[in-house]
């Protein structure tokens, strides 16, 4: 019985809990006993809340028992990406500096499925302030990808996608920098969404760049992530940059998701040299089932987008070096005091050095030189200059089609300590995924099968013009289907089974 | 335009507040002249013409009525991640070293 709760669709779950034939409580405690059993295999999560996720069940239950009127997905666990600051759960955004740190409000994300009746089952693993591809940048250890123990589960947003993954949650909140909540859908066979800048609060979530960051669903299938998207989206006074117009249903989008006429474009450049042949062929395998059924494969030409990644590591250190600031030893986290006292500069200067991970300290320093006086025209002018470049390419490119298509990254996982000695060579991950972010323009991983040389999950990308996060969700669902019916089930179906891992790190309290 | 030398990492060190020990001035020199070297791709097509973009959705200035919201902490809230409090005031180390 609790292994068939785990395996459901948030959708069907909240069907089976409107219904009545299962309780929040014991869904909740399904999901916590697979916790138990398969996370300290996984280490996806990094608190998990116990008996206040049961807590927050029951009062679900006690709503629906006396007649409330809920939403689709009341009741339904979710896991949350440590970069969003949760009243009475510990958050450090994979950091040190944060370790204990209990904040004293909700992100608004977390705030919205808190209404919407969802049950946060604890706080998941990601690289430190979500800089990385891989979550081997964390300072509490890396997340292993539940496909394969030995190999990245993908970065920065990790833990969320292999807790959806391993079935320790039916869904979970990522956020997406560069590609931070795609890449790790496209390694671990799961859906990850990042909507349109401004669509999502950033209000509480931790920002690495202010410019770039959103927050998003991760999730196992396009109908949960639309369901979910549609609990987070909207306006919030709370962070300017937020949109102000109103969002049409995402899970309507899905539910009458058709793709005949629709002009898909593949992106050149991000289809050839440097991608692995497995990952182009399932690409490819899903383009044609999508024009069988009437969409229309065109190839386009987004020429600046191999200056993504040069812009994108100069925007985005020159606003981390400024955000993670804040991290001064005064107003919260750590603080580290020199042998025999100091000036508050040198406790700032030992805390941060203490407190910081090296990925972070490289980026705070290259951001630093970026924004120097002499350099800042040459380097932080010069990337604005391409992001306006890569907009324009991203303008023609929707004149002639309604979304955009790619591989969503160049590789299946790779293994752990591959690419960690080498930062450039893990920064290249992104080059499919980045330009999203420099544009605002939103985007969507769904699984496209295994590569044939491996057996790893890959995944198809697909791009909107900004505030038509709706096609996403549309072609998204479509293909779902089709693969879906040729594969005989979800993909996820056949994960190797991980129940044999018993849980040794990650107890209530334990960060 | 990409020769950096650890005095100068140890200066934007410096400047960022981080204590860094000799050897990870040392990597830091050479990573950060390899990432430098990668980016400056920028400015093959960075030309004069092209505007620059600092934000993605363009908006307006943003303004509210200058009122005391909902979402307000206490005190004790705000304080409470503090690493040393003094009654309602957050503690900070010495401003002015000896020599000063």
């Amino acid at each position: 019985m609790s292994d068939d709760l785990i395996r459901l669709s948030a959708a069907d779950l909240g069907a089976k809990l409107a219904a009545g034939e299962v309780s929040s409580v014991e869904a909740t405690r399904a999901h916590l006993d697979r916790i138990a059993a398969v996370d300290g295999a996984v280490h996806a999560f990094l608190h998990v809340a116990g008996e206040h996720a049961l807590e927050t069940a029951a009062a679900v239950d006690a709503k629906r028992a006396a007649g409330d009127k809920l939403g689709p997905l009341a009741g339904v666990p979710i896991a949350v990406k440590d970069v969003l600051v949760t009243k009475g759960m510990p958050s450090t955004s994979g950091s040190r500096i944060l370790e204990g740190w209990i904040p004293p409000y909700d992100a608004t994300p977390v705030t919205k499925v808190r209404e919407a009746g969802l049950v946060p089952l604890g706080k998941t693993n990601m690289d430190e302030f979500a800089m990385g591809s891989s979550t081997e940048h964390s300072a509490y250890g890396p997340t292993h990808n539940p496909w394969d123990l030995e190999r990245i589960p993908g970065g920065s947003g990790g833990g969320s996608a292999a807790s959806v993954a391993a079935f320790e949650a039916p869904l979970a909140l990522g956020s997406d920098t560069g590609g931070s909540i795609r890449q790790p859908a496209h390694v671990t066979g799961t859906v990850g969404v990042k909507p349109t800048y401004g669509a999502v609060s950033r209000y509480g979530s931790i920002a690495l760049a202010s410019s770039l960051d959103q927050i998003g669903p991760v999730t196992r299938t396009v109908l949960d992530a639309a369901l979910l998207h549609d609990v987070i989206a909207g306006h919030d006074p709370l962070d300017s940059t937020s949109i102000p117009e109103s969002w049409p249903s995402m899970a309507e989008a899905v539910r009458r998701a058709d793709v005949s006429g629709l002009r898909i474009g593949v992106i050149k450049e991000l289809d050839g040299e440097g991608f692995q042949a497995g990952v182009r062929q399932r690409f490819h395998e899903s383009l044609d089932l999508l024009a069988k059924q009437g969409a229309e494969i065109v190839e386009v030409s987004a020429p600046h987008f191999e200056y993504s990644i040069a812009a994108y590591y100069l925007i985005l250190p020159a606003e981390a070096s400024s955000n993670l600031a804040k991290f001064d030893s005064v107003r919260f986290g750590l603080r580290v005091t020199p042998d025999g006292g100091g000036t508050v500069e040198q406790v700032m200067a030992a805390t941060r050095e203490a407190g910081f991970g090296p990925e972070v300290k490289r980026r705070i320093i290259l951001g630093t030189y970026a924004l120097s006086a002499g350099y800042y025209d040459a380097y932080y002018g010069s990337a604005q200059k391409v992001r306006t470049l890569v907009q324009r390419d991203f303008d023609a490119a929707f004149e002639q089609v309604d979304v955009l298509a790619s591989p969503t990254a160049p590789t299946t996982a790779f293994k752990f300590g591959e690419k960690l000695a080498d930062p450039l060579s893990m920064y290249l991950n992104d080059i499919a995924t980045i330009p999203a972010n420099l544009a605002g323009v939103p985007g969507i991983s769904v699984p496209a099968g295994l590569a044939p040389e491996d057996g790893l999950p890959v995944g198809i990308q697909f791009l909107a013009p900004a505030r038509e996060d709706a096609r996403l969700y549309n072609v998204g669902g479509v293909l779902e289907q089709l693969l879906e019916a040729e594969w005989g089930g979800p993909l996820l179906a056949s994960a190797p089974d991980l129940s044999t891992h018993e849980l040794t790190a990650t107890e209530e309290g334990a960060l | 335009m990409s020769e950096i030398s650890a005095e100068q990492v140890a200066h934007l060190a410096n400047l960022a507040r981080i204590a860094l020990t000799d050897e990870e001035i040392g990597h830091l020199t050479t990573e950060l002249a390899q990432i430098m070297h990668a980016v400056e791709k920028v400015s093959e097509v960075a030309t004069p013409d092209v505007p620059p973009t600092s934000h993605p959705i363009p908006m307006q200035n943003v303004y509210r009525d200058d009122v005391v919201g909902a979402s307000v902490l206490s005190v004790d809230e705000a304080l409470a991640g503090a690493p040393e409090r003094d009654g309602n005031r957050f503690v900070v180390s010495a401003i002015l070293g000896e020599e000063q």
